[in-house]
């Protein structure tokens, strides 16, 4: 039987986490209970629901940040900055409906835990990278807090790095403080027809390094682009221009006019545009197809279509490309390792890395979720575990076996 | 200011020590004799000397690894060292530890366009990076005033600023590898040319850790295309409440400018009369505001800056015409230090952050405390990001005047956390602000942050005495405290 436990407070949370290391019992951290099926099964018997811990306690426009509970729905921020004009200065995967769960269940605290960023990545930062401060209860039971409300700080280490990204196995947030920023006010994408993937990663890397301030650039192959862009019949690269009405149409022009490599090009206004980013954060085209195994590459992003290529000598997937290249996501049939070994060879190769989003428990029980980590990087990961939850309390063998 | 005790055992193997350096770097790279230490026996933060027992400077990752092995096999404290620009004493020296100094560690090892990076050693200068890619329309974006000369490695360090990083980001935002080699003489590589590729972000927990977790060997940083065009405005307000209603206005309407910097009458007059970049001199604070993006949004921008500025009581307005004068705007700026320095035999350059809307608030008590400390005071501010620089000023020949400037800088940082701020936004604790951790932090926030330094560290010999007020063994914090018997929470819903 599984134990549930819900606190809703600070002091409450702390007794539990303290009673589960007296009773060697692990618990397993859940936010919105959206991405159980990301990280390797949970090995635990008992969960710590959080939602005690939702809620907006700080927004501030002028100050550029805001502090909500852990088990804040994503949306629910996103609305309300939406009626400041603002919006989060990451922009958040949807991952969500990948695992079948609904995404407006998804938490800030889950998004945060994952390091879930969306298509605004290269141009605006990671998760991680707005994260400013935070309240955790430790696998001591213990509260620390780390950061604060301001957007710079460098006062002692910077544990809402080390937080962000790390599966719920080192503490339990209750409180997280993030950037937030002026919302565009129009959005263009500039969509091309029919480049191959070479020709796609080379020109959204030539338009990135050029004067046009990108904020998103995908490119989808003919097999996926009708699941993106609905009359696409051939292949779609699309690079996102945001910002002021009046300038954002010319800027929109005058990329159109840059891009080198010519095929038919095309300009979506915002509605379109915004349907079209949201369906890249939420992977829409992989949500129905629930039995295909899905890959995360991140990837040097010139080498994006490269790679691709040389995975596809070994296996048979559908691709598509976000990040300018950078990040590449496969779906495919299941096949005996989850095709793990293939992939990695090619990606170790750039130095990159490949993440497993999506297979069967069993099959997350075998294959490596994350990049294999080396013998030093192992040992130290273990001992930073080890310094937030030495009885491995916290989510155990969420991200890696025996950590 | 109290540093952990020397060792005089260490200290009277010094011989032997200098010998087995030797033999990891040979010729001069070990600096032992007195008078050549004298150099590295301070950093940017002048009031504090010590001569280090030595001085190593490796040109190898390979050599890096065997000299902090054998210091952590013999127990021998290891500070490390970029430039030694810091601002807060992070590469203060210790009479009974080693200096490892970064500096032959020099080379742009590899510039990359089409992946937008460049990996370079850790002993590179920070303004080198973009003076190597811009000719080909590229800039590396944090920029700290001490540019030309601190280095890659110290500014991932300390997570270096600059007046750019509201809109661009610290350090911590634009690297995306480093390669580090750890107190045991382990190699571990984070990151790389991707970004985000999971597992620990202990390269975002090395950023900022001001160099207790490793030593930074190699470091690949994001490059950005310079933006097509940018112009600065100089505003004058009639007080510096006026000027912090501009401020956010500016961000109310929207805008993020690339640089949104304050400075105070004090400020404006030192700048003008040494740089002479034409700023007015009957207001009472300047901002300094630039717009970059496309030429088609600037200059609208720019426009609306001014508008707003206006509607929020600026006195003068002025926006650049040529690229010329906007670097002339900036000029006076990137000279405040030198200039207020001229003010005063010393000044004491303080680092705090605090929430925008308290701006007003804060420089009227820290014009109080002036008073009561009579020390003179000028401020800049990077406004954008609420961090601030007070600059006090002092005679250290004036007997007790730096320590009432230390403890007038003090009540500064104590006042940035009480209305919500930190202690520092882009300096560091090193030691200068180590003793005021606790008004920010309990016992149990700062017992966590020295547990993860025992993970990488756990003899506590990679630059002890900075940052944390009380040195504690690591076997003591990691002593954990059971309670016995059941689940101590039986009232609580359990399904």
């Amino acid at each position: 039987m599984v134990s549930i436990f819900e606190p809703t407070t600070v002091d409450e949370l702390r007794q539990i986490v303290a009673g589960a290391v007296a009773e060697k019992c692990p618990i397993e951290v859940s936010g919105g209970s959206t991405k159980k099926g990301f990280g390797r099964p949970s090995e635990t018997d008992a969960v710590l629901g959080l939602g005690g811990f939702s809620g907006i306690s700080y927004h501030e426009p002028g100050e550029l940040v805001l502090t909500a509970g852990a088990a804040t729905p994503v949306q629910e921020i996103e609305s309300r900055l939406r009626a400041e004009g603002q919006m989060l200065a990451f922009e958040p995967a949807y991952l969500a409906p990948l695992y079948g769960t609904p995404a407006e269940s998804a938490t800030i605290g889950g998004t945060l835990a994952c390091n879930l960023s969306g298509p605004r990545r290269p141009k605006s930062g990671a998760a991680r990278d707005h994260f400013l401060g935070v309240k955790a209860v430790s696998g001591r039971g213990e509260l620390f807090k780390s950061g604060g409300r301001v957007v710079k700080n460098v006062t002692g280490y910077d544990m809402c790095k080390l937080l962000c990204g790390s599966f719920g196995t080192l503490a339990v947030m209750t409180d997280v403080t993030l950037k937030v920023v002026p919302a565009p006010t129009a959005t263009r994408t500039v969509l091309v027809f029919g480049l191959g993937d070479d020709d796609a990663v080379k020109t959204m890397g030539e338009m990135l390094g050029g004067p046009h301030d990108i904020s998103g650039a995908a490119h989808f192959p003919t097999s996926l682009a009708s699941g993106f862009v609905p009359t696409a019949s051939d292949s779609v690269t699309a690079l996102r221009i945001e910002g002021e009405e009046t300038a954002v149409l010319a800027r929109a022009k005058r990329l159109e006019g840059s891009i080198a490599i010519k095929g038919d090009t095309a300009l979506l206004g915002d509605a379109e545009s915004i349907r079209l980013w949201r369906a890249v954060r939420g992977l829409a085209p992989f949500v129905k197809t629930r039995d295909e195994i899905i890959w995360r590459l991140a990837v040097p992003p010139g080498t994006g279509a490269r790679i691709v290529g040389k995975i596809a000598q070994t296996l048979t997937f559908r691709v598509f490309y976000d990040w300018a290249g950078g990040l590449i996501w496969l779906a495919f049939a299941p096949v005996p390792d989850a095709g793990a070994k293939a992939i990695r060879a090619v990606v170790e190769e750039v130095g990159g890395t490949a993440m497993l989003v999506r297979a069967e428990d069993r099959v997350r029980n075998r294959v490596d979720i994350f990049e294999p980590l080396g013998d030093a990087l192992r040992g130290l990961s273990q001992r930073v575990k080890e310094s937030f939850d030495p009885m491995r309390i916290l989510n155990p063998g969420r991200m890696y076996a025996g950590l | 200011m109290r540093m952990p005790p020397p060792d005089p055992t260490t200290m009277s193997r010094k011989p032997q020590i200098v010998r087995a350096l030797r033999k990891i770097v040979p010729g001069e790279g070990v600096i032992a004799e007195e008078d050549a230490l004298g150099a590295y026996e301070s950093d940017g933060l002048t009031a504090y000397r010590q001569r280090p027992l030595a001085v190593v400077l490796p040109s190898q990752t390979s050599e890096v690894a065997a000299i902090l092995r054998f210091c952590q096999k013999e127990g021998i404290k290891v500070v490390p060292r970029g430039a030694g620009t810091s601002l807060s004493g992070g590469a203060l020296p210790l009479a009974d530890g080693i200096v490892l100094g970064l500096g032959k560690f020099n080379a742009i090892l590899d510039i990359d366009y089409e992946n937008r990076c460049v990996v370079a050693q850790p002993g590179v200068t920070n303004l080198s990076v973009t003076r190597a890619v811009e000719d080909r329309g590229f800039y590396y974006a944090p920029d700290p005033s001490s540019q030309i000369a601190c280095t890659i490695g110290g500014n991932v360090a300390e997570n270096a600023g600059g007046v750019h990083c509201l809109k661009y980001g610290l350090t911590t935002n634009n690297i995306l590898g480093v390669q580090v080699v750890l107190m045991n003489g382990e190699l571990i590589r984070l990151g790389g040319k991707h970004m985000d590729g999971g597992g620990y972000d202990i390269m975002g927990l090395m950023t900022g850790s001001e160099g207790l977790l490793g030593v930074v060997t190699e470091v690949t940083l994001r490059i950005l295309p310079c933006p097509e065009m940018a112009r600065a405005l100089l505003l004058g307000f009639p007080s510096n409440a006026a000027a912090g209603d501009c401020v956010a206005a500016i961000i109310a309407a929207g805008i993020i400018p690339g640089g949104m910097e304050m400075m105070d009458r004090p400020a404006v007059h030192a700048a003008e009369a040494f740089a002479h970049p034409g700023y007015p001199l009957d207001v009472q604070a300047l901002l300094i505001v630039e717009v970059d993006g496309a030429a088609c949004e600037v200059d609208a921008l720019a426009k609306r800056v001014r508008s707003i500025a206006q509607d929020t009581g600026a006195v003068s307005t002025k926006v650049s015409e040529s690229e010329e004068e906007r670097l002339l705007f900036w000029a006076g700026r990137k000279s405040a230090f030198p200039a207020v320095g001229r003010l005063a035999p010393d000044y004491y350059c303080m680092d705090g952050t605090i929430p925008r809307g308290r701006l007003p608030q804060v420089l009227d008590e820290i014009g109080a405390m002036s008073e009561r400390f009579g020390l003179r005071v000028a401020n800049v501010f990077h406004a954008g990001d609420g961090n601030l620089h007070p600059l006090i000023l002092y005679d250290a020949n004036n007997s007790g005047e730096m320590e009432c400037a230390e403890a007038f800088g003090a009540e500064i940082l104590r006042l940035c956390v009480r209305v919500g701020g930190v202690l520092t936004g882009e300096h560091g604790v090193g030691v200068e602000k180590r003793d005021l951790m606790e008004t920010m932090f309990n016992e149990d926030d700062l017992n966590q942050q020295q547990r993860v330094k025992c993970a990488f560290d756990p003899q506590s010999l990679l630059n002890p005495g900075k940052v944390f007020p009380t040195l504690r063994r690591c076997a003591e914090l990691g002593r954990m405290h059971v309670h016995r018997g059941k689940m101590p929470f039986p009232e609580l819903p359990r399904f």
